[in-house]
């Protein structure tokens, strides 16, 4: 019985690739199909409909979700998107009667170079804090502590989790109590007093700080993720002499390539509309530190420029739509490249 | 790290030339140790004592130094993970307890004043009530509608549903920025939603939603269908599939759901500041702004000490869900 | 994706699932017909925390005495606080979206700088609009001198009353003076002469002689406490005439003046660039490190405050002296004053909406009465809006004195436009990068590009 479990598993893992295939619709079956590291799969159980839900009941689950995110999230986001083509304000004359300007929003925005210098900021922020960082740290985190005992656990668990729920003001003291350059407790410990970190070293500062402050999703995810693999998958790579490397390659990664590729998509997501860095150095010094939602919050909202802000907005969106695409190619080339090797000794 | 040297003994020996990057220091040793060459040490002479166990025991040793040096690198990673989370947390431990905390951390001037002074105040502990309840309701609502939704969705297939539900994905976080605040208000408004905890619930569920089905999906998608198949042969309803087999084996799934819903509404502070009026209904993230002067100076006495009080009731919720949910791994469906 | 063309359907159903709901969870509603009443006060006070006096004066003072009187008239009053405390602008956001619903409380405290662009977006109407003739006749008036009225004024209509004011001055370190051998009553009279107090001061230690707000973390303080005044002092002022000031000789002086400070080595320039620069400007007063700082009488009454100030000074009375901030030189400043300052305040509203606003301008007037006034100030002095109430109550305290008498006749106000926020923005971007190493002639043609960019083109810029 167990071993037909796991056959039946291996053979539902190129559905986990393709359902996270996301974006690319009809090629993503295609993508994920008869993908996997393990030998040949079985042939996959009938695809869907397991359950036997058929498409009304299918639409009834769905509903209570879908009529929830019509209204309160599609309704405004369009009303958003929509305006970003005026040049609408909250106060003033333009509150009352907003103009439609067109692409003009966008057209200032392209042609800003503070708007140019944001977005190579957030690149960083982004690449650095939580694709590198995030989830690097986070997988490690998940990986490390998962055999541990309870109190280690929940200690590791408990410290990564606090990070996470303090409302952004008080993490912004706290940062600020350990970054300061005169009473810092880092220049205490380090013994360099009148260290500037957060004026001259400003997106190195923000990205740790973002590191610190979001790592918990990422840890708790793969931590979740982590027990789609089967113990004895890995068990069975350890006795025949596995690495911890090859381990990860070969068991550990293709049961959790759709998690891996949820938890990019979402952390990038976030941290492309993350302003907290603005708590920790107001996006400066001459906005070396400015990443494009402490932009928006500059420039379109402390202005009250509703419309701006809802313009840049939506690039914010168009711009990670370009980076899901590119996730969706590199999780897929990386997929053709890796031809399909046995697990060393892999038990079979 | 070296590359290992052709030759080396040990069947275990990394296929690929760059196999053995993520763990050369440990993996390096032992096969060093094992070969009894000479210059063992030389270049990898970071863990001596697993050079020597491999010396003396052959092959098994070889596993035990591997193990040994393991152990050696994961305790050393927990405690520099535990020291890099704990150690901005230092102004928290101290603050709240200093009669005349500064911005930056120093040995208190101990008192618990601050913590009397807080009591004091007419909201606070209403506002950790308000959190309470806004958490648990929007969390109902996220975890309840999502797996419903999610499910559908990994097991029927849709056309572009996965497009679909990226795009909603993405529109969230428009409706998570400033920008979105006129909509969002007018909308409430106009739904009779302006100062009740159920507008901002429903504000905050349709905005995490998304996200949810989106991680909710991966992880029904990783389920094997073998025993609902199984179970619909004998004769189960969707339902009871659903709750008896679906349910139990993405547990990890929706314990990380709840608590990722719970933690974002906790620390939420724009919807419930836009929609709700009356401060008896406000929760401790928006109860938290009240602690500053006229001029934007804040009381660090009482935003210190609020913010442990604030921040423990998330933590022990999360210490208790991953251990009554989310860590066990359960037996019978996965192997 | 078909139910995107119907947001309205999916919105209906929507309404008719939870409008059940929602009337439940609300509070009870207004109405009746003016026999019984219901009335809302919202300020950006909350009891506990921001503004704390003065949301327990309206709960304790106003409400119940308001609603006694109302009950002698055969009126049921029943008066709603609903506070807040939060950031101005979250405040003002607030405010601005439930009066664009036409909701919203019927008495709104509000930074006299964004009448103008509410009125301007038909979020207010003139008082006299909403409340009736009673308002003219108000006899509050009269003790409320012209200037301080200008503040819930626009376009030469009364919008509001106003709370309070207040205004900036130098203070200075006693202590420090001493040490440097400077008088204990310092009075510049020009901008070299706080120069030349911050080169002796800057033989003091761990002293940073001059703390000047620039910058663009400090936000507001930089215009307000920073780059205004000495472009008042300079002889212009940000918006006159109709025309906003652009890359004018005034501008390249007052930048000009923030180099010798920044670059001369009187002041720190990184303390600017800090996000919390501003908090920590007050902490490094307050423990004797820095000798000059431009504030507002804030500074005095909440920050070094012996009890409850945010960083208190036991020695407040002994140690810290304040001074009238100088013209460029005597007679160069604006309307050819000697000194110059700025002040801003609160004003109390009415709101268009609201169904009851003979009563609420009954409220309203009631809560600007001589004698409600003084309760409001209570224990804590502060610069109360009327002449009558400052002649009694800052009799105690020579500072406030100070202000009311010496400040208030040659302040200056910001005008209140919808896109001043955005001017501001670009005033503090100027001295941000003249901290930093443009010369002044550099950041003001910089500013004056903005500006244009702002105001829509050098049309609307003056020289």
């Amino acid at each position: 019985m167990g071993r037909a479990t796991s056959d039946a598993e291996a053979g539902s893992d190129p559905g986990a690739g393709s359902g996270a295939d996301a974006g690319t619709g009809g090629t993503a079956g295609a993508g994920g199909a008869g993908v996997g590291a393990h030998a040949p799969p079985p042939a996959p159980a009938p695809p869907g409909d397991a359950a036997g839900l058929g498409r009304p009941r299918a639409l009834a689950f769905v509903t209570p979700a879908l009529v929830l995110i019509l209204v309160f999230l599609v309704f405004p986001a369009l009303w958003t998107i929509y305006l970003g083509v005026t040049d609408y304000r909250l106060t003033g004359i333009a509150a009352v009667e907003p103009r439609v300007v067109g692409l003009d929003n966008y057209g200032r925005a392209v042609g800003d170079e503070r708007f140019h210098t944001s977005l190579w900021l957030t690149l960083q922020f982004v690449l650095g804090s939580a694709v590198i960082g995030q989830a690097g740290l986070g997988f490690a985190i998940a990986w490390v502590t998962r055999g541990r005992g309870r109190t280690l656990r929940g200690l590791v668990e408990g410290l990564v989790m606090l990070a996470w729920i303090l409302p952004g003001s008080v993490v912004a003291f706290l940062w600020i109590a350990l970054l300061d350059r005169d009473g810092g407790t880092l220049n205490a410990l380090l013994d360099t007093p009148g260290a500037a970190w957060l004026l001259d070293h400003p997106m190195l500062s923000v990205i740790v700080f973002n590191v610190w402050r979001g790592t918990a999703f990422s840890m708790m995810l793969y931590s979740a993720a982590l027990q789609s693999v089967p113990p004895s998958h890995l068990e069975t790579a350890r006795l025949a002499g596995a690495s911890t490397w090859q381990q990860l390659r070969d068991v550990v990664f293709p049961h959790i390539r759709g998690h891996a590729l949820t938890n990019l998509l979402l952390i990038s997501l976030w941290t492309f509309n993350d302003f907290t860095p603005f708590l920790l150095t107001a996006g400066g010094p001459e906005g070396r530190s400015e990443v494009l939602a402490v932009y928006i919050l500059n420039v379109a909202v402390r202005g009250g420029e509703l419309g701006y802000g809802a313009a840049i907005s939506f690039l914010i969106l168009l711009i990670n739509l370009i980076v899901a695409l590119f996730y969706l190619r590199m999780l897929r080339e990386r997929r053709t490249a890796a031809p399909a090797e046995p697990v060393a000794g892999g038990g079979r | 790290m070296s590359a290992p040297p052709p030759g080396t003994p040990g069947r275990a020996g990394p296929r690929r030339t760059d196999g053995g990057n993520g763990h050369a220091g440990a993996d390096g040793n032992g096969r060093a140790g094992g070969a009894g060459r000479t210059d063992g040490g030389a270049g990898l002479g970071r863990t001596d004592g697993g050079a020597g166990l491999g010396r003396t025991d052959g092959g098994a040793g070889r596993a035990a130094a591997r193990r040994l040096a393991g152990r050696a690198a994961s305790a050393l990673f927990i405690a520099v993970v535990l020291a890099f989370f704990a150690f901005p947390l230092l102004w928290l431990a101290s603050a709240p307890f200093d009669a005349h905390p500064t911005i930056t951390a120093s040995l208190p001037e101990f008192t618990l004043a601050n913590f009397r002074e807080l009591l004091d105040n007419p909201y606070a502990l209403t506002s950790l009530r308000n959190s309470v309840y806004l958490a648990f309701w929007t969390m109902l609502l996220v975890v309840g509608t999502g797996a419903l939704a999610s499910y559908a969705l990994s097991r029927v297939r849709v056309p572009g549903r996965d497009a679909i539900l990226y795009a909603l994905l993405l529109l969230s976080s428009i409706v998570t920025g400033t920008a979105a605040m006129v909509p969002i208000f007018l909308l409430a408004f106009e739904l009779n939603l302006v100062d009740t905890h159920l507008g901002v619930v429903l504000v905050l569920a349709g905005g995490l939603l998304p996200a949810a089905i989106f991680i909710l999906k991966d992880f029904m998608d990783n389920t094997p269908t073998s025993y609902e198949e199984s179970a619909r042969v004998f004769g189960a309803t969707p339902l009871q599939i659903l709750r008896h087999i679906v349910i139990p084996t993405v547990r990890p799934g929706l314990a990380t759901i709840a608590v990722w819903t719970v933690a974002t509404v906790w620390s939420s502070f724009l919807p419930p500041f836009l929609l709700l009026r009356d401060p008896e209904l406000s929760p401790a993230a928006v109860v938290m702004y009240t602690f500053y002067t006229e001029g934007g100076q804040p009381n660090l006495p009482l935003i210190s000490t609020f913010s442990l009080l604030y921040s423990l009731p998330v933590v022990v919720m999360y210490v208790f869900v991953s251990r009554r949910y989310g860590f066990r791994f359960h037996g019978g469906i996965k192997r | 994706m078909s139910p995107l063309r119907r947001p309205a359907a999916a919105l209906a159903l929507l309404t008719a699932l939870t409008l059940p709901l929602a009337a439940c969870a609300r509070g009870g509603g207004g109405g009746g017909d003016g026999k019984e009443i219901t009335l809302t006060i919202a300020s950006n006070a909350i009891s506990g925390g921001k503004n704390a006096e003065e949301a327990d004066w309206v709960q304790k003072w106003v409400i119940p005495r308001f609603v006694a009187a109302q009950k002698a008239k055969g009126v049921t009053a029943k008066v709603v606080f609903q506070a807040s405390g939060v950031e101005d602008e979250q405040y003002k956001t607030k405010q601005a979206l439930d009066l664009k619903s036409r909701s919203g409380a019927d008495v709104i405290a509000m930074d006299g700088i964004w009448v103008g662009e509410f009125a301007q977006a038909g979020y207010l109407k003139p008082l006299g609009e909403v409340g009736g003739p009673e308002v003219d006749k108000w006899d509050g008036w009269q003790q409320i001198p012209e200037a301080v009225q200008g503040l819930g004024e626009f376009e030469g209509k009364r919008y509001g009353i106003p709370m309070g004011t207040d205004g900036r001055v130098l203070f200075f370190n006693r202590k420090l003076f001493a040490q440097a051998g400077l008088p204990a009553d310092w009075q510049p009279r020009s901008w070299r002469d706080i120069l030349d107090a911050g080169a002796k001061l800057k033989a003091i230690k761990g002293v940073t002689p001059i703390q000047w707000n620039a910058g663009t973390a400090m936000g507001e303080a930089t215009s307000m406490q920073g780059f205004l005044p000495l472009l008042a002092g300079a002889g212009a002022e940000v918006y006159a005439g109709g025309k906003w000031t652009g890359a004018s000789q005034a501008v390249i002086d007052v930048l000009d003046f923030y180099a010798k400070i920044y670059r001369g080595g009187l002041g720190d320039p990184r303390l600017q660039q800090e996000a919390k620069g501003r908090d920590k400007s007050f902490q490094e007063f307050a423990e004797g490190k820095i000798g000059i700082l431009a504030e507002g009488d804030y500074f005095w009454r909440g920050v070094v405050e012996p009890k409850e100030g945010v960083a208190p000074m036991p020695d407040r009375e002994q140690t810290v002296g304040y001074a009238l901030i100088p013209a460029r030189e005597p007679g160069k400043g604006v309307r050819g004053q000697d000194f110059v300052s700025m002040s801003g305040g609160s004003v109390r509203v009415l709101n268009p909406s609201s169904k009851h606003p003979g009563q609420a301008w009954e409220l309203l007037s009631f809560m600007h009465s001589a004698e409600a006034t003084k309760a409001e100030i209570g224990d804590v002095p502060r610069v109360s809006a009327r002449m009558d109430v400052n002649a009694q109550l800052l009799a105690g305290d020579p500072m406030l004195r100070f202000i009311s008498e010496k400040v208030l006749p040659i302040t200056s106000y910001r005008p209140p436009l919808a896109v001043y926020p955005q001017v501001s923005t670009a005033i503090q971007e100027a001295t941000a990068s003249v901290v930093s190493g443009a010369t002044p002639a550099q950041a003001a043609a910089a500013y004056q590009r903005k500006l244009e960019g702002v105001v829509g083109g050098p049309g609307n810029i003056g020289r």
